[in-house]
C-alpha cells in the first residue's frame, strides 16, 4: 500500500507540471498582446516596456514559462488589474468560500443519495426504483442556473423566508456556518448545486448496493433468516468505499465549477471571482484562479485515490 | 458498472427467440421496440430537431425585433403566444430560433470531439508504446481540470462567441472521449483475430477499418451520446455567462440570463428558457441511457 501510495503521488507531479503549463499558455492564446493584457488600458509605453523585461517577455516561450513557474511556486501570482491586491490573496479568500457551500453541497447530497441509492437497489425494476432513478435523472439534466433563479423565485421573494443573495453583512472575513444568521445566506446556493451530485452518487449507490445484493453470501444471509435492514447493512458495508470515491471526485467538480452557481447567487467564490474577472478582462487574476482551482482539484482526485485504497484493501493497484 | 435491471425475458419468449436468429442490429431494434420511456422520449428530440429547422417557417415573429410597447408581456398576450420578453420580442419565435443555437453547441462539439477523441484513442490503443503514452499522458493533463473549469477557461480567454465556445466544449470532451476509444481498442486489438487478418496479410489500415472500427464505435458512440446533454447544459451556461452566443442571436442559456432582471415581473415567460433547455437535456439523457441498454454496451 505504501508502495502503491508513493507511487501514486509521484505520479501526479508530471500531472500537476501540465496543468501549470496549460494554464501558462492561457495567456498566450488569448487575442493581443499579453503585456497589453496585463496592463491597464491607459499604460504609457515606457511602463509597457518596463514590465515587458519584468515578466521576462523578451525573453524566449519555454524560459518565460519557467520564470512565471518559479513566481507562481513562490506564491506570487501577480497583482489583480480591478483591486490592486494580490492574485494569490484574492484566489485564497475565494476559494474558502467556494469550500463552505461545495462541501455542504456534497455532504447534502451523499445523505440524500445514499438512502434513495440504497431503496432503489433493494427494490430494483419496482416503482420505488422507478422513483428514484427518475430523481437521479432529473437531477443531471437541470440546469443548475436555472434552477437557481426557480429557488431565488420560491424562497426569497414569494416566501421570504430566505436571503436571495450575498453574503450576509459580515462578509467572508468571519464567516461561520454555525451562525444560522450567516448560514442561511448558504442555503440556496448548496441547494442548488447539490443537485448534480444528487444523482451521480444516487446512480452509483444504486449499481454499487445492487451489485453487492447479486452476491452468494447474501443469499446466505437471507438464507439464515436475517431481515431486510440487517442484510442492508452488510451490503451497504460493501458499496460504501466506491461510492465515497465518486462523492469525492464530485466534490473537486463542484469546487472546480462552481462558477454558475455562485455568480447566480454572488456568493464571493473563486467562481464569482473568475466571472467578475472575464467580464473585466482581469487576465492576471482568471489565470491565478484557474491555476489554483485546478491544483486543486488534482490534489482532491489524489487525496480520494489515497483514501480508497486505504479504506479498502481488496483493491490491488498495479 | 454493471446494470442489474436489464430485464428478464419471460420463458416462451425466449424459446422463440432462440429460433429466431437475429442480427445484432436487429436484435438492438427489438429491444427498443418494447422499451417505451426510449421511444417517448426519442419522439421529443425528433420533435425539436424538426421545430428547430423548421423555426423560420413556424416562428410567427422576427425574433430579433424589439418593440418598446410590448415589453415583458404574459403568457397568451394577444398574437405573442408565449409572452414577450425584456425588449418586446417574441418569446415563442425566440424559443424556437433559440433552438438552433443551443442544439448546434449540444451536437457540434460532440461531433467534433468524438472525430478527434476518437481517431487519437484509436491510434494510441493501436499503436500502443510511445505514441500511446504521448497521446494518454497529454490527456491526462485535460483530464485534470474539471470540465467547467476547463469550458469557462478556455472560452474566457478567447473571448466570447459560439464559435469560440464551440471549440471551448470540444477540447473538453475530447480526453473522455478519446479513453474510451483507446480502451476499446486496447482490448480488440489483442485478439485472435486481429492476429490472423494480421497473419494472412491485410495491412494495417484494413486491419484498423475492418476489425477494429466496428467494436470501437459502439461504446465511442454511446460514451458520446451521453455527453449531449452535458455539452447542451454546458453550452447554455456558458452563454449564460456571457461567455458563448452573442446577444443579439437568440440562445436558450442567453435568453435565460437577459431574463434574470424580469423574474419578479413575469417569472413564467422568464423560466421559459429554463424549461426548454430541462426537456431537450432530459431527453438525450434517456435516450442515450436507453440506447446503452439496448446495444448492450458497457462503458
Amino acid at each position: 500500500m505504501w508502495y502503491y501510495a508513493a507511487r501514486r503521488i509521484l505520479m501526479s507531479i508530471p500531472i500537476a507540471l501540465g496543468v501549470t503549463v496549460v494554464c501558462y499558455a492561457l495567456v498566450l492564446l488569448a487575442p493581443g498582446d499579453p503585456i497589453q493584457s496585463l496592463l491597464p488600458p491607459d499604460a504609457s509605453p515606457e511602463d509597457a516596456a518596463y514590465l515587458r523585461k519584468v515578466y521576462g517577455f523578451d525573453k524566449p516561450i519555454p524560459i518565460q514559462y519557467l520564470l512565471w513557474l518559479q513566481r507562481a511556486l513562490s506564491g506570487d501570482l501577480g497583482i489583480s488589474l480591478q483591486t490592486n491586491r494580490p492574485v494569490m490573496l484574492e484566489v485564497l479568500n475565494a476559494l474558502s468560500n467556494t469550500f463552505v457551500i461545495s462541501v455542504g453541497a456534497v455532504l447534502l447530497a451523499f445523505s440524500l443519495a445514499f438512502i434513495l441509492g440504497t431503496i432503489a437497489a433493494y427494490h430494483i425494476g419496482k416503482p420505488a426504483d422507478r422513483i428514484a432513478t427518475g430523481v437521479a435523472v432529473v437531477g443531471v439534466s437541470v440546469p443548475n442556473y436555472w434552477l437557481g433563479i426557480v429557488l431565488v423565485i420560491v424562497f426569497a421573494v414569494k416566501l421570504g423566508v430566505l436571503p436571495a443573495t450575498g453574503m450576509g453583512t459580515s462578509g467572508s472575513a468571519s464567516f461561520s456556518i454555525f451562525d444560522w444568521n450567516q448560514a442561511k445566506y448558504a442555503v440556496l446556493p448548496i441547494l442548488t448545486m447539490s443537485l448534480v451530485p444528487l444523482g451521480i452518487i444516487m446512480r452509483t449507490t444504486r449499481s454499487a448496493v445492487a451489485e453487492v445484493l447479486n452476491n452468494d453470501f447474501v443469499q446466505m444471509l437471507r438464507a439464515k433468516g436475517l431481515g431486510p435492514l440487517a442484510v442492508l447493512r452488510h451490503a451497504i458495508w460493501n458499496a460504501l468505499p466506491q461510492v465515497l470515491t465518486v462523492m469525492g471526485l464530485q466534490l473537486g467538480y463542484l469546487v472546480g465549477g462552481s462558477i454558475l452557481v455562485e455568480t447566480i447567487f454572488t456568493w464571493p467564490g473563486t467562481g464569482f471571482l473568475m466571472s467578475k474577472a472575464i467580464l473585466t478582462r482581469d487576465v492576471p487574476v482568471l489565470q491565478g484562479a484557474i491555476l489554483v482551482l485546478s491544483l486543486t482539484f488534482v490534489t482532491i482526485n489524489l487525496m480520494v485515490d489515497l483514501l480508497q485504497t486505504a479504506v479498502d484493501p481488496r483493491i490491488k493497484r498495479a | 458498472m454493471t446494470d442489474v435491471s436489464a430485464f428478464r425475458l419471460p420463458l416462451f419468449r425466449r424459446k422463440r427467440e432462440a429460433r429466431e436468429v437475429r442480427g445484432y442490429w436487429a436484435s438492438v431494434v427489438n429491444r427498443l421496440r418494447y422499451d417505451y420511456v426510449t421511444l417517448f422520449f426519442l419522439t421529443i428530440i425528433l420533435a425539436i430537431i424538426l421545430l428547430a429547422i423548421f423555426a423560420p417557417l413556424l416562428a410567427p415573429f422576427d425574433p430579433t425585433k424589439t418593440s418598446m410597447a410590448y415589453r415583458m408581456k404574459p403568457v397568451g398576450f394577444r398574437n405573442f403566444i408565449l409572452g414577450t420578453d425584456e425588449l418586446g420580442r417574441d418569446m415563442l419565435s425566440r424559443l424556437l430560433w433559440g433552438g438552433r443555437t443551443s442544439l448546434m453547441m449540444g451536437l457540434v462539439p460532440v461531433a467534433a470531439a468524438m472525430v478527434i477523441g476518437g481517431l487519437l484513442g484509436v491510434i494510441a490503443g493501436f499503436r500502443g508504446g510511445w505514441v500511446n503514452s504521448a497521446i494518454m499522458r497529454t490527456m491526462d493533463v485535460f483530464y485534470a481540470f474539471p470540465s467547467v473549469l476547463l469550458a469557462v477557461a478556455i472560452s474566457g480567454t478567447l473571448g466570447g462567441g459560439s464559435k469560440n465556445g464551440m471549440i471551448a466544449l470540444t477540447l473538453v470532451f475530447i480526453p473522455s472521449i478519446c479513453r474510451v476509444a483507446e480502451s476499446a481498442t486496447t482490448q480488440v486489438r489483442g485478439l485472435d483475430f486481429v492476429e490472423a487478418a494480421r497473419a494472412s496479410g491485410a495491412s494495417t489500415m484494413s486491419i484498423i477499418w475492418h476489425h477494429i472500427l466496428g467494436n470501437v464505435l459502439g461504446p465511442v458512440f454511446i460514451f458520446a451520446s451521453s455527453l449531449i446533454s452535458v455539452s447542451i447544459l454546458l453550452g447554455s451556461g456558458l452563454s449564460f455567462l456571457g461567455l458563448g452566443v452573442e446577444p443579439p442571436t437568440p440562445d436558450w442559456g442567453l435568453m435565460l440570463s437577459t431574463l434574470r432582471a424580469g423574474i419578479y415581473v413575469q417569472p413564467l415567460v422568464c423560466a421559459l428558457p429554463g424549461v426548454a433547455i430541462f426537456i431537450t437535456s432530459l431527453s438525450f439523457n434517456l435516450v442515450s441511457d436507453g440506447l446503452r441498454q439496448a446495444m448492450d454496451v458497457k462503458a
